[in-house]
């Protein structure tokens, strides 16, 4: 088998006395959406944002296209992370920027395109999520919620990522906005061939979008599989999860 | 005797905490600099940090200024008065102004609007996933949110206090000229020769620790808030009363170091 585009091996983090990620094993191959689901606090977050460098885990391996990024020198991690798109879980748009600011930013920063180049691009990036040219001059605030999400994809895949993050995507938009957007991911990934991680708790979601699917249950990874089995996984805490049900293996905490 | 390790506990606690609080301020504030130096540079961002922080707190010092050596002539001619001292209303508004009042209420006006500012505006910054997404896009936060507010705030509050100083000087001339019944040409001359250039220049100095300690407690507190809103408000307050209370102690500390040498 080739090597996958992101291996993680025994991935630890806590915060203070509390274990959120306590050995997470993870392969992601290349060209395929792996799914993570899993109950509220119980880590997707953090397992993300490690990968992303926005957390520093305790121990573990994380792997890019085979090299650690945890044992890398600082440059070089940059450079393997500079390769990750994300979508945040509610859009994270710079409010101080108009939107085309907002698509064309990670261009900019990286130096691929001169300012003078980089409406024009966003305007066409806008144009790949569904938004017409109208709204590049708006600032975020006078967006609607679907619109942000279109937005936060847009400025995601706005520098053709070869690995896309995406944080319960559609969380917070009505059914029918969530369908569209998990749409507009399907075919970005598609289009752009990349290798992605989506945190969802949004089963018809999961199905649409992934191609893999692992839960995260005890701060390990208890169950990986194709994500068009995760309804009908005979997993106890797979099947307790994805069926919504209150009685089963998983004992919620109501209180931190 | 659990109540006595109960205490010792708490003692040891706080201490480390303060302790690992001033670690990571200093380390901060370390970082902050050293992206001040390292490209790239975001020469827009100082330029719109230094009107917030500069330009827009003009009205503000001015009439902070303004009034201050207004009240200051005033008070003093009520006291020196007493002892036939009125001679020396000039010297004092004109020294007081330029070392003391002019960097310190102005610091603590421009801590209260800008400083403030930018602890909500980089704790929502925060809260809102806002700060990671920069990472995400290839972009040092405390380079692209920090640097440009320290560096700004630096040059901006020196700026500020010159025309503080002037325009407090020409508070005291008002009311010294207009209802005080001084001859113009007498109180300007007794305003000038009193004054030497090291007055001014260490007030200017002073400006410019305030100004990067106004940035500081600012960019500090709203970049480590947490929590939503309430977190928002927390780092609000805390940056700005404790960017009054640094300048206060520090204002102590530089006229030790500045003046006393003079003697």
């Amino acid at each position: 088998m080739s090597q996958p585009k992101i291996r993680i091996r025994g991935l630890k983090k806590a915060f203070g006395s509390k274990v959120v990620l306590d050995g997470v094993d993870l392969d992601v191959t290349q060209g395929t959406a792996m799914i993570v689901i899993g109950g509220s606090g119980t880590g997707k977050s953090v397992l993300i944002k490690s990968i992303l460098g926005l957390v520093t885990p305790d121990s573990g391996v994380i792997e890019i296209d085979g090299e650690d990024v945890l044992k890398a020198p600082p440059k070089r991690a940059r450079e393997l992370r500079a390769q990750i798109g994300m979508l945040f879980q509610n859009g994270a748009l710079f409010d101080s920027l108009p939107v085309w600011e907002n698509v064309a930013f990670g261009l900019l920063a990286q130096r691929r395109i001169r300012r003078a180049a980089a409406r024009a691009k966003a305007v066409d990036v806008l144009a790949q999520v569904g938004l017409d040219a109208t709204v590049a001059d708006l600032s975020p605030a006078e967006l609607s919620g679907g619109m942000q999400k279109r937005v936060g994809l847009a400025r995601a895949i706005a520098s053709e990522p070869a690995i896309m993050f995406f944080d319960e995507p559609t969380t917070g938009l009505d059914p029918i906005m969530g369908a569209v957007i998990d749409g507009l991911i399907v075919d970005c990934v598609k289009r752009l061939g990349s290798t992605s991680i989506a945190i969802t708790h949004d089963m018809a979601s999961a199905q649409r979008i992934g191609d893999n699917a692992a839960m995260l249950y005890q701060g390990r990874v208890s169950w990986t599989g194709p994500a068009a089995e995760l309804m009908t996984s005979p997993d106890p805490v797979v099947d307790q999860f994805t069926h919504g049900r209150a009685e089963g293996p998983i004992k919620m905490a109501l209180r931190k | 005797m659990n109540k006595l390790l109960d205490l010792v506990a708490l003692i040891g606690a706080v201490a480390l905490g303060t302790v690992e609080f001033i670690g990571e301020l200093g380390l901060f504030a370390l970082s902050g600099l050293s992206h001040i130096f390292r490209p790239p540079y975001y020469p827009r961002l100082i330029g719109k940090a230094f009107m917030e922080i500069g330009y827009f707190s003009l009205p503000v010092v001015a009439l902070t200024a303004l009034f201050t050596g207004m009240v200051l002539a005033l008070q003093s001619y009520t006291g020196f008065s007493r002892f036939g001292a009125e001679s020396a209303i000039a010297s004092v508004v004109v020294l007081s102004v330029t070392r003391e009042l002019g960097p310190v209420l102005a610091g603590l006006m421009v801590s209260g609007r800008a400083g403030a500012a930018m602890a909500a505006e980089l704790g929502t910054m925060r809260v809102t996933d806002q700060i990671d997404a920069l990472s995400t896009l290839s972009t040092e936060p405390m380079k692209y949110l920090v640097a440009p507010r320290l560096l700004a705030a630096t040059i901006a509050l020196p700026l500020l206090v010159l025309l503080a100083d002037i325009l407090g000087v020409l508070g005291g001339y008002l009311v010294a000229t207009q209802k005080l019944g001084f001859a113009s040409g007498a109180y300007l001359l007794a305003t000038f020769t009193n004054l030497k250039t090291e007055d001014v220049v260490s007030g200017l100095i002073k400006a410019a620790v305030f100004g990067f300690i106004i940035a500081l407690m600012g960019c500090f507190n709203g970049y480590r808030s947490k929590g939503g809103a309430q977190g928002v408000g927390t780092a609000t307050t805390a940056a700005v009363v404790s960017a009054s209370i640094l300048i206060l102690a520090l204002d102590y500390i530089l006229t030790q170091v500045l003046f006393v040498r003079v003697r």
